[in-house]
Parts: C-alpha cells; structure tokens; sequence
C-alpha cells in the first residue's frame, strides 16, 4: 500500500508498485495536466514535483512516492496562478501547449532554488524539457519575468 | 460564394445556445456550383467546398462562434473567429468558441498547408458583415429609423442622431426573424476600424493551457473506455504470421489481445494492423504489450536499407530525367564554353514527432462511432474510420481536441480508425495510446531527397545555364504505391517556381520508390529544395567572389511577376493572378534581413560567421540571416537569427512571430541532427534519445521577426519560416568554417 499525498489530498494506492507516477495521476486521479511524451526521461512533459523537487513521473515508480508530498500543473497555483503561469500568459508562451505544463513545474523547480538565475541556470534547468514548437526564447523571458515577480 | 441562412429556429448549436437566440448559417458553395449550375466545369482552384462558420448570439449578448478548423498552436481557432468578430464588432471578452465537430458543410477542415487564414478570411468577414447588418436592422426597425442612421459599436448598434442604444443580446431576437441580406448588400469596415485584424489576440485557449486544464487527444476519455497499445509490424506492408499473448495476458490490468488487420491494397490512411493488448489502465497494455510475442511476414519492403537507397538517389540524381519546367536551351548553354559548376544534396527521411503522440478514443455502438481526436483534418477521420468498419461516412461523429502539435502528422488519421475498429471488435469505447517509440517507428515520414544542382557561369560568375534534379519518393505512394514521380504540388514547392532570372533553366524530377509511409511534414518539399537552391546559389556567390546578397539579387533579378506559362504552377492552391510569384517582394525582404542583421557592416571572430538565404513558400517571402559560432569541438552555437516575412494582411502579428521563431527552431531541429533511417525495411530510430530533436541549448538564441506592413491577400504562416532558415544557416557555418554544407543533419558532419 502506498500512501501519496498529491495536490495536497491524501491517497492510497495498491497497484503495481512498478506502474509511473504519470499514469497513476493520468488514469486513476484523472489529473490530466501532466502529460506523457516519451516515457523515458527524456523530454519533460511529465515533470511533477516530488516534495517541492522536480522530477519525471514517467520513470517515478508508485513505490517510491510512498509518503511523498507530489504537486502537478493543477496544484501549482494552489491560491490562484502561480508567477511562472502568469508570466507563461503575459509573454505569450505557449503554441500547442502540451508540453507547458512539464516546462512550468520546471520552471518553478528551478525558482526555489535560484531567486534571480541567469541565462547559462535557465539553459541548464530547462533543457531537458522538449518544446517541439519550438518557444524556447519566449521560455527563458517568461522564466525570468517570473523571477521579478518572486522577488 | 456563400449561401448565408437564417437558422434560428432550427437545430443548429442545439445544446450550444438556448431557443431565442439569433443564429446564422454560413454555408458555402463551390463557385462552379453556385455559378453556372453544373460541378467541376470553371476554375479547379474554386471547386473544393469553401468553409461554413455557425454563428450564434444569445439574448444575453454571449456571441458564439464555431472554430471549424483544428488548433495546433498557430491559433487557427482563434484567429478566424477574431475575423469574425471583428466585422461584427463584437466585443471579443463576449465571444465562446465551439469547436467544430467533422462535417462536410463546413468546407474543408484540413487544417494544413499554411490555409487556414488565407482560405477563409473573407468567408469570416462576410459572416462577421451578415449579422451586423442584420442586428443594424433589428435596431432601425425598433426605433423606426433608417438603418443608415445607425452604426454598430462593440456589441451595440447606435442611432447616431439620438445617441440611443441597443446591445446585440437585445438585438437577438428581433434579428433571428430577418430575411438574410444578399451578398452584394454587405458593407465591410474599413481598415481603419479594424479592432481585431492586425492587432490580433492571444490564443483563447491560453488560461486553460497554463492551468494544465486544457484537453489534448491524450487527456479525452468515454465512461466505460478500455486501453489498447498495439504491435504493429515493424516493415510497411507486413503481416502477423503467428504470435503468443500466454505472458501479456498475465499481466494485471490486461484483459485480451485483439488482432488489427492488415491495410488492403494502397496504404492510404489505412492502419498497418498487428496485436492490440488491452488493459484496464495505459500503463497495464504497455507492459502487456512487450509481453508480447509476434512472428512477422514482412514481405517486399524488408529489402529497404537506406545506405543503398542513397546511393540510388543519387545516380538517379546526376541522370536525365522527367522535364518539369523548361525554358531557353539549357544543353547549348552548358555546351558554350563557360565554367561548369555542380553539387550534389542530400536531406535523409525525418519524423514529425509532435510533443502529444498519437492518441484516439472511440466508440463503436450501433452501426455507429464516436471519436474524440486531436486531428488536423476530422472529415479525413469520418472517411477513414467509415471505410475501416464498414459504416456509412455521415455515421462517424468526430469530436475534435486540442493537439499536442501536428506538423502533418494528424491530418493522416491511421490512429483514430485503429481505435474504432478495436471498439467494434471489444464493445466498448477504447483508448489507443502510442508509445513515443510507435510515433517515431511507424510515421508518415518525410521524403528522403537527393538533389542534383549545375550551372554554368560567365566571367562574372552569372549563370547563363542552370539544370536543377530532384529525386525523392512521393507522397501520392500513399494512393499508389507504384507512383514513382512527384506530383506537381511538390515540385511547385521550390523547384518548378524558382525564381531566378536565367535566359536557359530547367528543372526535372527523378523516379524513386516508396517503402516506407511517405507524409508531408511542416513545409514539405520546400525544405530540401529551399536547402539545395539556396546552397547552390551561395556556393556561385563565393565562386565568383561576390557578396552572397548582391549575387542573390542578380539572380533573382529585376522586381516582376515570375512567368509559369507552360508550366504546371499548383501554387499552394492560390489564384495566381491574386497570389503572384511577385519578385520584387522576394527582393524586399532579402535586401530588408541584409539591413537588419547588419549584414557586409560585421566584422566576425574565427569560427562565426553570418549567412543568408530567401525563399518563398505557402505565397508568403521570407528571408533569415543566421549568425553562428562554431566552437573548437565543432558544437554549433546560433546567437541570433533576423526573419523578415511578408505574408500579405497578416490578422494575428503577435502569434504570427511565435510561428517564425518556432520554425528557426524546428529547421535547427532538421538541420543539426533531423534523420530517419532504415535497416531491412524496419526504421532505426524510436526516441528522443536517437532521433533527437532540438534543446533549449541547441535553439536560436534570439530571434526577430519582421513582418513587412503589407495589404497584400493573406498569406500562410505555419509554415514559410522553415525552408530558408536551414540553407542560411548552412552558408553561416559556410561563413564561419569553410566547410561546404551539402548533406543533412549537420552532427554527422565533421566541422573542425
């Protein structure tokens, strides 16, 4: 039996220990904001937080959120839009959009812990999320808009 | 031409909007039709059925407008019911989109081809102008005033005199009686009163996609759905010949296997049968499914290895060939004595591989399907999902989702009738989920091509002959898979329409056979045409020692109209009177990047460099100057990239910029490392991992949009800003290195 708290509500869960994170959110919660895009790490749309961390669900087994503390796109805000998701809208981000959720919880990851990150940090952190339209330079302007925000 | 009805009183938008309210029916006629009575007998380019809108507006004042046309992140959703709303002045914070369900009457949905905009602007300021008039009407009628005294302004019309006002909710009712004006009765605001068109709007989607609440194909679900991961075989044409589900079945969570049959005949949009498994969650039939163990026949195609398909490419490339486009006397030109100067190109196949892999949920019931996709083209997905079960085509609803990106992929809907057919065989709706791996293994790929390029030039370096072949396979395979030639629509992508002033030019098309899927891919032939054209014309600048913008110039030559007589000129389905191959505006744009980049005014570090290229595409010009660093272990660094685009009336300049910024990337994506290939028959890539595609890292830094001012007819968008960008970048590693670009991806390529 695992024990996950996620978005900040308790659930327990006795399924294959082995099944992701990712598809535990998707199909059981129904919470669809986290997305799947290769299922090997590789690309970040599936990026939740694991205890305030960033981390890939599609490789995240269920046995290890066993009292884990796991926030998704629809927990991001929790009192209204989060500065990452309002400097996402004001600078226009998104084309398709799919893979924007996995970049603001990215995102946000890296704003806890750099207040004021440069561009080689925003290179760095971000890279690893795929955005196959292609809003990178509109990513690394949101990031650092978001940043002015926090600060 | 449209037929515009007054449907208030019957069904349309029923559940949409409530029984008083004023809606209209825009439907629209072939022109052949409406005019002279009988199909097919005037102009081709108008016999496809135009678009039809639904428009709506509640006694409340909430105005709705269908989205008939799928969103892929160009904001085609938004922008043409922003047309719309602004001819009818309507206040856009009042507007609700309705997504259009598949249906014939809306004209085509096939959201492709950069169409969107330029195909159905005047059908949306037309509708926008019927029902303004009509609530102008309404409002004259109450108040027992001429309708000349009474304007409509945001969401109101005025009595101009008495400065009395209704707004459109009050209007609704009283407009949903009128008889429906005539078209020649329309008037249309001016430009100067555009609130909308031109200043444009962030996609209407935007607050749930932030929120992560948004619904993808991936995110739909029916109650009661089940979940299919399928096996296909690994060759195009192969056949299951036995296979063992004993391990799979043991999986928890999976309920069966179901076998999908083989495509019949022509492939088409047909899907390429296999082993489903199905499970009760996605992550069950994907473990169910590497449980699996299938034997293939894999018939003709498993000869396919792409190493020797080059090679045929290529010879093929350097011998006489099909004549596409012809003019002066290309042979006596290279016979009469003046330096001959020849390369050869090579673009490898590439995927689509949009963010959102394929996904469909339908369900079977009755002689019936309901399919909630996120598809490019949902009339293409009632035909192929009617075909596939045996139903009748006006018995497929498709409900149409956001997509997680499409590039061409999802106008091919193989997915959605996958899982229409495994509802009818398990009776219950069902999700089919591709894995990344099947996106990438069992694509519409783009064409491998090799393109063969010779001038000869004068003692100024000019060319006075030029002979440019291409060979690849073409994307009617798909019909027929003995079809071996391009089709007119791919060589008029860059090769027939070249634009150069050259007294002796031909062009030619090769034969070269499909074995695998062959699909169109964002830009489509224009990418290793535009990649081999403007290559070339930049390696003869150099030989000639001039600069690549002035030689660019001459070749284009002086501003005109490039003359297609005798040639077969499809023009991205544009009226070539409306949409010219204008080169004075190719010239525009090229002398306009030059400027902004600072281009001849620069002074570069070794190992950086500039480099230019100008193409016209989807009747809209674009030209990139492309800046890179190339560092001491060969990493390729682009600083900054100028675009400049002259896309005619361009309605949504902000999203319009995103488009253009997007492709520097998706063309560094193709250009840096982009490449499919096979080993007997069966593709060799599966993942991000080895069909990479461009990083934050990898991308543009920076790169500026410029949208030339222009009231030229809009042109497409989506699309223009791919071709260029890739040759420009070539010649800037050119540039920058000395090393001569004439294969892609650029990481097999050893630069220091």
């Amino acid at each position: 039996m695992v024990k996950v708290k996620v978005n900040g509500k308790e659930f327990s869960y006795d399924g294959d220990p082995a099944m992701p994170l990712l598809w535990y959110v998707r199909d059981e919660l129904r919470l669809t904001g986290t997305k799947f895009g290769c299922g090997m790490s590789l690309c970040g749309a599936c990026t939740v937080h694991k205890d305030g961390v960033a981390v890939r669900s599609c490789i995240t087994p269920m046995s290890a959120v066993d009292g884990a503390e796991i926030t998704t796109v629809e927990g991001l805000g929790a009192s209204g839009l989060h500065p990452v998701q309002k400097a996402w809208m004001q600078i226009n981000v998104p084309q398709c959009g799919y893979c924007q959720p996995g970049q603001m919880m990215q995102a946000a990851s890296l704003l806890k812990t750099k207040k004021n990150p440069t561009d080689e940090d925003i290179d760095a952190a971000m890279s690893g999320n795929i955005c196959r339209c292609g809003t990178y330079q509109r990513i690394r302007a949101a990031v650092k808009a978001a940043a002015r925000e926090m600060a | 031409m449209s037929a515009i009805e007054n449907v208030s009183r019957r069904g349309f938008l029923k559940g949409v909007v409530s029984a008083g309210a004023f809606v209209l029916s825009v439907r629209y006629l072939p022109e052949s039709l409406h005019a002279e009575g009988l199909p097919g007998n005037t102009r081709i380019d108008h016999a496809a059925f135009h678009p039809g809108i639904f428009l709506g507006i509640e006694p409340d004042g909430t105005v709705y407008i269908v989205a008939h046309r799928s969103e892929m992140g160009t904001t085609s959703r938004t922008s043409l019911p922003l047309i719309l709303a602004d001819e009818l002045d309507a206040d856009w914070k009042r507007v609700r989109l309705e997504q259009a369900l598949g249906d014939e009457r809306y004209g085509s949905q096939n959201t492709d081809g950069s169409h969107s905009i330029r195909e159905f602007f005047e059908t949306m300021r037309k509708a926008g102008a019927t029902a303004r008039l009509m609530l102008t009407q309404a409002a004259a009628n109450q108040w027992k005033v001429s309708p000349d005294e009474c304007k409509a302004d945001l969401h109101t019309i005025v009595h101009t005199a008495t400065g009395r006002k209704l707004g459109y909710g009050e209007l609704a009712a009283a407009a949903s009686k009128l008889p429906v004006p005539k078209p020649e009765d329309l008037k249309f605001k001016p430009k100067s009163a555009w609130r909308y068109i031109g200043k444009g709007s962030p996609s209407y989607d935007l607050p749930q996609v932030v929120t992560g609440k948004a619904v993808y194909g991936m995110d739909a679900r029916m109650d009661g759905m089940v979940y299919a991961s399928i096996e296909r075989p690994p060759v195009l044409g192969g056949k299951v010949k036995s296979f063992d589900d004993k391990e799979a079945l043991k999986v928890a969570g999976v309920s069966r296997t179901v076998s999908v049959e083989p495509f019949q005949g022509a492939w088409g949009f047909q899907p390429l049968g296999g082993v489903a498994v199905i499970a009760n969650n996605t992550w069950a039939a994907f473990q169910g499914r590497k449980k699996l163990r299938v034997e293939w026949e894999n018939g003709p195609n498993a000869g396919y290895n792409s190493g020797a398909y080059r090679k045929e490419l290529q010879e093929k490339s350097r011998t006489a060939a099909k004549v596409a486009r012809n003019h002066g006397d290309v042979d006596a030109g290279f016979a009469g004595g003046g330096k001959i100067i020849e390369a050869d190109y090579y673009v490898p196949h590439l995927a689509h591989a949009a963010m959102e892999p394929l996904v469909a949920v339908a369900e079977f019931r009755n002689g019936k399907v309901a399919a909630w996709a996120p598809t490019q083209n949902p009339q293409a997905v009632q035909e192929t999902v009617a075909k596939a079960c045996g139903i009748a085509k006006d018995d497929v609803i498709c409900h149409v989702t956001l997509l997680g990106g499409g590039f061409g992929r999802k106008s091919k809907p193989d997915y959605v009738a996958e899982a229409a057919l495994l509802s009818k065989k398990v009776g219950r709706p069902v999700k089919v989920v591709w894995t990344r791996e099947d996106d990438i293994r069992f694509d519409f790929y783009h064409s491998v091509a090799a393109v063969y390029m010779k001038a000869a030039v004068d003692s100024s370096g000019k060319p006075t002959a030029w002979l440019q072949r291409t060979v690849f396979p073409p994307i009617l395979s798909m019909n027929n898979p003995n079809e071996d030639h391009a089709a007119d629509f791919e060589m008029g992508m860059g090769m027939t329409d070249v634009p150069f002033d050259i007294p002796n030019l031909r062009v030619e098309n090769g034969a070269a056979s499909a074995h695998v899927r062959i699909g169109w891919l964002r830009s489509v032939s224009n990418i290793y045409h535009a990649f081999a054209v403007q290559t070339f014309a930049d390696e003869l600048a150099h030989a000639a020692k001039r600069d690549p913008v002035d030689y660019m110039l001459d070749l284009i030559g002086p501003p005109r109209i490039v003359d297609m007589a005798g040639v077969a000129n499809p023009n991205y389905g544009g009226d070539y009177e409306q949409y010219p191959n204008d080169t004075g505006r190719l010239r525009k744009v090229l002398e306009m990047a030059a400027e902004k980049s600072g281009w001849g005014k620069r002074k570069f570090a070794k190992g950086a460099g500039m480099g230019i290229a100008v193409h016209r595409s989807f009747l809209t010009y674009v030209a990139n100057v492309v800046e890179v660093q190339v560092s001491d272990d060969g990493t390729i660094h682009i600083p900054r990239v100028e675009t400049v685009v002259d896309a005619g009336l361009v309605t949504n300049p902000e999203t319009a910029r995103s488009q253009f910024e997007g492709a520097a990337v998706f063309g560094t994506s193709i250009a840096l490392m982009g490449s499919i290939t096979a080993t007997d028959g069966a593709i060799d890539q599966s993942n991000f991992n080895n069909y990479p595609v461009a990083r934050m890292k990898e991308a543009p830094v920076r790169t500026n949009v410029h949208l030339v001012e222009s009231d030229a007819p809009p042109a497409g968008i989506g699309e223009p800003g791919v071709p260029p960008f890739i040759p420009a970048l070539c010649n800037a590693i050119f540039a920058a290195t000395g090393k001569r670009v004439r294969e892609l991806p650029l990481n097999k390529m050893k630069l220091v």
